[in-house]
């Protein structure tokens, strides 16, 4: 009996001793936080993706609460988490445009030409290192997928060789853009579904003879509708600036390389394949 | 004149079969130029060259096309007389654009340009002899291209005592570096005195494979020519990877290269065969680097010869020059089969680094698939830079490049023994060639930071 008593005493003693030396250390080392922070935090969607160029969600509210920050970082969060960031910090709200990450490439194995057998890493920089990829095309996707492994919420598919961003699913955090050592991929409003799907910067002839779906540098699409497209040497660049007020420019470009994805969105061009 | 033995073995090695009997004993044989010359302006280590001629500008032979473009850089000058077809971009070997110059050359235009040579050229200030050097275009030739002005201008605070000729020619297949000592012994020794001159240093050791007893034999006479320095010629023992500059210090000065050092850290230069015969075309005959001797080789090539040929050669022009093909080629490898890099096709041309054009039929390549370690260590066996080839592989397929750091990844020469031995086929190099420069710009970036901050 004594046994048992005497074991609980000292047990419940060094409890209570303890229990006190761990209040007395929460009290002396309390770390104040602003309880800002955690309102903000709420706000957040807490997808940790780092668009906003902070190491998380909780970063970026400490760096909003700290001044360092403005509240339009968050692309995921999209207008909602701007209204609600507005609200809790009582700063003017704008409207932000929604971006995607979009692939300016549609070289699909059927629509590009190989140039050799690849059998090492399953990487495109990698494979880009070894005399610039085993496209024809030197500018186009390789279709490693680097990009896809990057993503935060899997928005990437590679389909048929080539990468292509579901933008329902993209979230804007732009971590593909970087992984891509053809930099192909670049951030377009997501409201834009009529883009250039190419990024070869050769002349026509070498462009058409890697790949099917190639920029030639006609100028067609430029003459047409100058306002939403333009000529970088001999590649056409979408100015996302404007609409695309002449959509005869799909069925112009002897290229096939200008695509409307709004129909269905991971859309590819069914035209080029069969043409 | 002495002759000396390797101070000691490798640490790791391997022995490839080397095939060198192919070309071994044929002379050096002289290419006129093509009908069409593809020259890279990126040729050399460091930033490309800039071209300074136009579409449609007729060039002479000899005449700089390409200016330096900064001080890790190299000029470079027009193989043969033509006319400039074309000045466009093509991606270089190791992925990234690069200008090049096409040149339509013109067999009725025989003038070429020199510099002028300097006969007297002890009596020149050492910055003339340099400057004349970098003015000629010369980048090692051994493979690196290593602008030799920068290598040959040591910093003051390390002193340099100790030159080493690299002759050893470790690559299975090649002998365009032992053909150049057998039959041009005396150049490469008025080479050798001139960067005594430049670097003024008292010893100078030749290193030599054993399996190439006529160049040692042809250096040893040459070398007697040389006095005033203590000049000996160094035999190894045949392995791979010999020629690897920090082995040859090790095998002939006993010295190490610390981690991430360089030779000059120990007191050593060491230059290329090819590099020293440049130096002393340059200097004694103004001759700009426009040509180079290329093994062209394998055994389905009709002649496998050492071919002297204007740089910016296509690849198939030099296995036409060869006799083409008996047989359909499965793996075209430009450099030697260790570390060169496999062609896409025959379209390539010969830059100042092409050293080789092994071609190999579809029984001699295989088609490994890649399996997961099993953990033998025998890579950890075969690295000369007693690194674990290994851990650093996982270290970097799982993306932790700082681990790789922590692992000395960026002391791998890339010689490829350890894949060459691994049982499970892992593409070890790639995954450090992939690591390697992601690492080197992230410590770049991170100098540059604290440099700010
Ligand atoms: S597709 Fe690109 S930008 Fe969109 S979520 Fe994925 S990584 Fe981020
Ligand atoms: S878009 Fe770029 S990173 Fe993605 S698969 Fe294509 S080449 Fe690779
Ligand atoms: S490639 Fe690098 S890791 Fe492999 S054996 Fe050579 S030095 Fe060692
Ligand atoms: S040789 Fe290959 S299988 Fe063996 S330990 Fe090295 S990587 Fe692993």
């Amino acid at each position: 009996m004594l046994t048992i008593l005497l074991t609980a005493g000292v047990i419940g003693g060094i409890a209570v001793l303890c229990a006190s030396a761990l209040a007395l250390a929460a009290h002396c080392f309390a770390v104040y936080e602003d309880p800002r922070v955690g309102e903000l935090e709420k706000c957040l969607p807490g997808v940790n993706c780092g668009a906003c160029g902070y190491a998380g969600c909780s970063d970026y509210a400490k760096a909003i609460v700290a001044e360092e920050a403005g509240i339009d970082r968050c692309a995921p969060g999209g207008n909602d988490v701007l209204e609600a960031l507005a609200a809790a910090t009582g700063a003017a709200a704008t409207t932000l445009e929604k971006m995607v990450a979009l692939v300016h490439c549609n070289g699909t194995a059927e629509n590009a030409k190989h140039r050799h057998a690849y059998n090492g890493i399953m990487d495109c920089q990698a494979a880009h290192q070894l005399a610039g990829g085993d496209m024809t095309c030197n500018y186009g996707c390789l279709g490693y997928g680097s990009c896809a492994r990057v993503c935060p919420v899997d928005a990437i598919e590679i389909n048929k060789n080539l990468a292509i961003v579901h933008p329902d699913l993209c979230i804007g955090c732009k971590a593909c853009v970087a992984s891509c050592p053809r930099n192909l991929i670049s951030m377009v409003p997501a409201s834009k579904k009529i883009h250039v799907l190419c990024s070869s910067a050769d002349k026509g002839p070498i462009a058409k003879k890697a790949c099917n779906v190639a920029c030639i540098g006609c100028r067609i699409c430029a003459k047409l509708d100058g306002d939403a497209f333009t000529m970088d040497g001999f590649l056409a660049k979408r100015n996302y600036d404007n609409d695309v007020t002449n959509p005869a420019v799909i069925e112009k470009c002897p290229g096939k390389c200008i695509v409307d994805t709004a129909p269905a969105p991971p859309a590819q061009p069914t035209e080029g394949q069969h043409a | 004149m002495k002759v000396t033995r390797a101070l000691r073995k490798l640490r790791g090695s391997i022995h490839p079969q080397y095939f060198k009997g192919l070309t071994a004993d044929a002379p050096i044989t002289t290419m006129p130029a093509p009908a069409k010359l593809f020259v890279s302006m990126a040729q050399h280590l460091g930033a490309p060259a800039k071209p300074i001629v136009a579409k449609g500008d007729i060039v002479v032979q000899g005449q700089c096309i390409a200016e330096a473009a900064g001080f890790i850089s190299a000029p470079v000058h027009a193989p043969a007389s033509g006319k400039v077809l074309e000045v466009d971009t093509a991606p270089t070997p190791a992925g990234t654009m690069a200008p090049r110059i096409i040149i339509e050359t013109d067999p009725q235009n025989t003038e070429t340009q020199t510099l002028p040579p300097m006969p007297e050229w002890q009596k020149q200030p050492r910055e003339t002899l340099l400057a004349r050097i970098a003015e000629a275009g010369i980048a090692g030739m051994g493979g690196a291209g290593f602008p030799t002005r920068v290598k040959l201008s040591p910093p003051a605070d390390k002193p340099i005592d100790t030159l080493i000729i690299n002759g050893a020619e470790c690559e299975p297949y090649l002998t365009a570096d032992h053909r150049l000592m057998v039959e041009h012994s005396a150049g490469i020794v008025n080479g050798i005195r001139i960067i005594c001159h430049l670097l003024e240093v008292k010893h100078v050791h030749v290193a030599i494979e054993e399996n190439k007893p006529s160049a040692i034999e042809a250096m040893q006479q040459a070398l007697e020519q040389l006095d005033g320095v203590e000049a000996s010629v160094c035999i190894l023992p045949t392995e791979y990877p010999q020629g690897a500059e920090k082995q040859q210090i090790s095998m002939t000065t006993g010295r190490e290269v610390p981690s991430g050092g360089l030779p000059m850290d120990v007191g050593c230069v060491v230059e290329n065969v090819g590099t020293v015969l440049a130096v002393a075309n340059a200097i004694l005959e103004g001759l700009p680097l426009t040509h180079r001797v290329t093994t062209v080789t394998g055994h389905i090539v009709q002649t496998p010869q050492n071919v002297l040929a204007p740089i910016g050669t296509t690849y198939a022009d030099l296995v036409a020059f060869c006799g083409g093909l008996t047989n359909p080629a499965a793996k075209v490898i430009s450099g030697g089969p260790m570390m060169g890099m496999a062609q896409p096709s025959l379209e390539g041309s010969t830059t100042k680094t092409s050293s080789g054009l092994v071609f190999l039929e579809e029984r001699r390549v295989h088609v490994y698939r890649s399996l997961p370690c099993i953990g033998c260590g025998r890579c950890i066996e075969a690295c000369p830079m007693d690194l674990i080839p290994a851990a650093i592989s996982y270290t970097v397929e799982g993306g932790d490049y700082d681990k790789a750091e922590a692992l000395n990844i960026l002391d791998c020469i890339e010689c490829g023994c350890c894949a060459f031995v691994c049982p499970a086929s892992r593409p070890l190099v790639q995954h450090f060639k992939l690591a390697k420069p992601k690492i080197i710009v992230k410590r770049r970036q991170a100098a540059a930071a604290k440099g700010t901050a």
